[in-house]
């Protein structure tokens, strides 16, 4: 499933996992520095999960990113043999 | 029972849609299925055998393998679905994920994957041709083919329309885009572009869901916070089952009219627990493809135990979210929101359904960015269900209909073509599922227990054909095929109505229609009359319809004489007509309380627009209303069951539909083994040269060498199996 010549999957994971995260954790931070009316907020608004949620898929996706990265990845093989 | 049903007005009055779904969450959809299809495209390079396209190339580790085995399992109809029951039937719905799976998956980890590793097949109903023959293996062949594209078909209809209801997408748009999505990428990459994004699809649903179940714990107060609400408001959401217990896994049961379900343990252990799960887990094509093809026997067993342990996680971002629905859903005002069955005639004009319980959550407590994660997450859900299907129907169909009947010497090549084929083929056999189901809606009742109908016999003959030496091929064909019957039969008797069934009394206040059939745009103008009642909430008692049209179902309207008794036609109203809030019923001791449903009306006092729905009110028809009436009377019905036969199949009048199914399950299976066995005992079995690898006693382990300890499936088994007690002690 994974060969030598082949991205593993946890690459791909990694990768949406982090640009995801980017995208909610900036969108989480503009609405804690700009809120919204009251009547447009959601119900634990000041917890502001979308920006500790969003710093965890950052965190997540940056760690398989690195850990899986393709050139890495093939280093470790030819190590390995 | 009445009830005002202004509850969730505000809900549905605002918007026809429930999640607001801005900019930055399209981005997040949009760049899912660019990544999605990038995979696709790139695969493709790496399947050029038939190996790599129908069996990834038997190259998948024990994470890969477990992580797909799950996701192919956990479509968004089944999150959704699940989520739905749990608002239903409380704590009971988390037995799917417990009894309901885990002993059921061990097993295939332990006991029957060393026959499908050992004998090399490529699917089910392969194993049933090696052991059986070919009249075993064609009849599950084909009806395993023509079963996963009605399946795929009736997902994709719910959940266009569930995109639609949600989302307000046009329901072509989501049943093309995204099904043409999966045909791609199945059809370039095959099992491997299908196992690659389902365990994509696993880490976003996992990331898009598990805010829900943490945030509004906390919103609770925690689990005992939960609890208590639960407990608080379950009279209020569920009035029909007082005394229900919503909140044990066991403890409530000892009889059928303690627990939501009309349940009691035995259907439990041995209608879930042993034949719905063991068919499901251990024959179902689609989830054990996902595991046969694993590099080598242990990793199959190791990513069979994964699988376990993913399963039992999954009430964390299903069944919770159920349970808070009953708990911390509120209306914009504050108010408790009341959710109402699928089938329920107020669905979706007064109240969202128990269906909505997961969006609703979802618009409750996630705002933009993390809507469109959650949005992802049930489309990759629903694609990762529906590509499940789509590969499976290409293997099987290649494998165990096209190979054998049709072209049975083909290249290799061929038959990846042939696969690809499939893939596409399959998917516009379930668009065209889809679009039946909008002109024939009541047939997706019967399509849902479909799976139900297959699967168990299946178990039954291969679990028997595996530990079982003495079983024949006659047998295995004969024991399938009468069980089969036997279950299609079952479900046709609990839903037959020998004296008739005749639908609760309903009238619908319309805007009225002009003699060439157009509605005239005059909204309907009624009058109400209310009373506060002991719980300090207001009720709808009496209804002076002013101008309109009136569908009435099953309800008797006095013509001018005041003795005649319409029960169907068409006409127009000339003297004020009062219509009781009871309507009596022969052969019932209650009369039905008439139903009355207003989805926009104007209300004349205020002079704005309404919608309401309420039960057991007075009507009164004003001269110049329309009236349509109708006599509705079921002698099969689908979507309802009949009490009376209900019993001798469920042992209880009182059994819903989940509870049916399971005994049904059970009658099916003990059906399917006795037919096999009295079979066996009058026909020739196979000799035991030609079941070397197929049967317990003549199939030797290969030795895979040494390994660490933490690799050793039995040890994971136990300490899954252990956990999995410990669990049903501390919910008990």
């Amino acid at each position: 499933m994974e060969s030598e010549h082949q991205i593993p999957i946890w690459f791909f994971i990694g990768c949406i996992l982090l640009i995801y995260g980017i995208i909610v954790m900036a969108t989480g931070v503009y609405l804690w520095v700009a809120p919204p009316p009251e009547e447009a907020r959601v119900k634990l608004y000041e917890y502001h999960a979308d920006v500790w949620w969003g710093a965890v898929l950052i965190l997540f996706g940056g760690l398989y990113c690195v850990r899986f990265w393709p050139s890495n990845v093939s280093k470790r093989q030819s190590f390995r043999r | 029972m009445n009830a005002v049903l202004l509850a969730a007005t505000d809900a549905l009055g605002q918007s026809e849609r429930l999640l607001p779904v801005g900019p930055i969450d399209w981005l997040i959809i949009v760049i899912y299925f660019l990544v999605v299809l990038a995979i696709g495209f790139y695969l493709k390079r790496f399947t050029a055998t038939g190996e790599d396209f129908f069996l990834a190339g038997r190259k998948m580790t024990a994470w890969i393998a477990g992580l797909s085995f799950i996701s192919a399992n956990l479509s968004s109809l089944e999150t959704m679905g699940w989520s739905a029951m749990a608002y239903q039937y409380g704590m009971l719905a988390a037995h799917a994920y417990l009894i309901g799976a885990i002993p059921a998956i061990l097993f295939l980890a332990i006991v029957m994957m060393p026959f499908y590793y050992i004998c090399r097949t490529h699917s089910v109903p392969g194993y049933l041709k090696l052991r059986y023959g070919e009249g075993a293996r064609l009849l599950a062949g084909i009806s395993f083919a023509f079963m996963t594209v009605l399946v795929s078909g009736a997902s994709m209809f719910a959940m266009a329309k569930v995109l639609k209801l949600l989302l307000g997408w046009d329901i072509h748009s989501s049943i093309w885009v995204a099904s043409l999505t999966v045909a791609i990428y199945v059809a370039l990459g095959g099992l491997i572009s299908a196992v690659f994004n389902e365990v994509l699809q696993f880490f976003l649903i996992w990331f898009g869901s598990l805010l829900i179940p943490i945030l509004g714990l906390i919103h609770a107060g925690g689990w005992k916070g939960m609890m208590e609400k639960i407990n608080h408001n379950v009279s209020a959401i569920h009035p029909n089952l007082q005394g229900a217990d919503f909140t044990s896994l066991w403890s409530n049961l000892g009889s059928f009219d303690a627990n939501p379900m009309g349940i009691d343990w035995f259907g439990m252990v041995f209608g879930l627990g042993l034949a719905v799960s063991f068919g499901y887990w251990c024959t179902d094509f689609l989830q054990v493809q996902r595991v046969i093809v694993a590099k080598s026997l242990r990793s199959a067993q190791n990513g069979t135990v994964i699988g376990a342990v993913l399963k039992m996680c999954v009430p964390l971002i299903v069944t919770i979210p159920g349970l808070l629905g009953l708990a911390v859903l509120t209306n914009p005002d504050g108010s408790l929101m009341v959710l109402v069955p699928q089938n329920d005639p107020r669905a979706e004009i007064t109240h969202r359904t128990f269906n909505d319980v997961l969006p609703l959550l979802m618009g409750q407590y996630l705002g933009p960015g993390l809507l469109g994660l959650g949005v992802t997450a049930m489309i990759a859900g629903f694609m990762s269900g529906m590509a499940g299907n789509v590969s499976a129907f290409a293997t099987v169909w290649t494998y165990d209909v096209y190979r054998p009947l049709i072209n049975r010497n083909a290249s290799d090549r061929h038959y990846v073509a042939m696969g690809r084929w499939c893939a596409i083929v399959g998917v516009l056999i379930s668009i065209g599922t889809a679009y039946t189901l909008f002109w024939f809606g009541n047939i997706l009742a019967f399509l849902q227990v479909l799976v139900f109908f297959f699967i168990v016999p299946l178990f039954g003959v291969v679990i028997l054909g595996m530990l079982w030496k003495r079983a024949t091929p006659a047998a295995g064909f004969w024991g399938f095929l009468v069980a089969i019957l036997f279950s299609v039969a079952t479900w046709v008797f609990v839903h037959t109505f020998p004296d008739g069934h005749r639908p609760q009394p309903q009238i619908i206040i319309r805007q009225y229609q002009a003699e060439d059939g157009n509605a005239r745009a005059e909204e309907p103008i009624v009058r109400l009359q209310s009373q506060t009642d002991p719980a300090g909430r207001e009720r709808i008692t009496r209804i002076v319809v002013e101008r309109g049209r009136v569908l009435a179902t099953n309800v008797p309207i006095p013509g001018q004489s005041q003795n005649v008794v319409f029960l169907s036609g068409k006409w127009t109203i000339q003297q004020p007509t009062d219509l009781p809030p009871q309507v009596p019923h022969p052969g019932r001791e209650k009369p039905f309380d008439l139903r009355v449903l207003a989805p926009k009306v104007v209300d004349a006092q205020t002079g704005r627009e309404t919608r309401f729905g309420v039960d057991g009110a007075a009507v009164v028809l004003l001269p110049g209303v329309q009236v349509e009436a109708s006599e509705i009377v079921h002698y099969f019905n689908p979507a309802a069951f009949n009490p009376a036969h209900v019993r001798y199949v469920a042992r209880s009048e009182k059994a819903q539909e989940m509870a049916v199914n399971m005994y049904s399950a059970f009658w099916t299976l003990c059906v399917c083994v006795i037919v096999a066995v009295v079979v066996s005992l009058f026909t020739k079995p196979k000799p035991e040269s030609e079941l070397k690898n197929l049967v317990m006693g003549l199939t030797p382990l290969p030795d895979e060498g040494p390994c660490p300890w933490y690799e050793r499936p039995m040890l994971w088994a136990a300490v899954v199996a252990i956990v999995l007690v410990a669990i049903n002690i501390l919910f008990w």
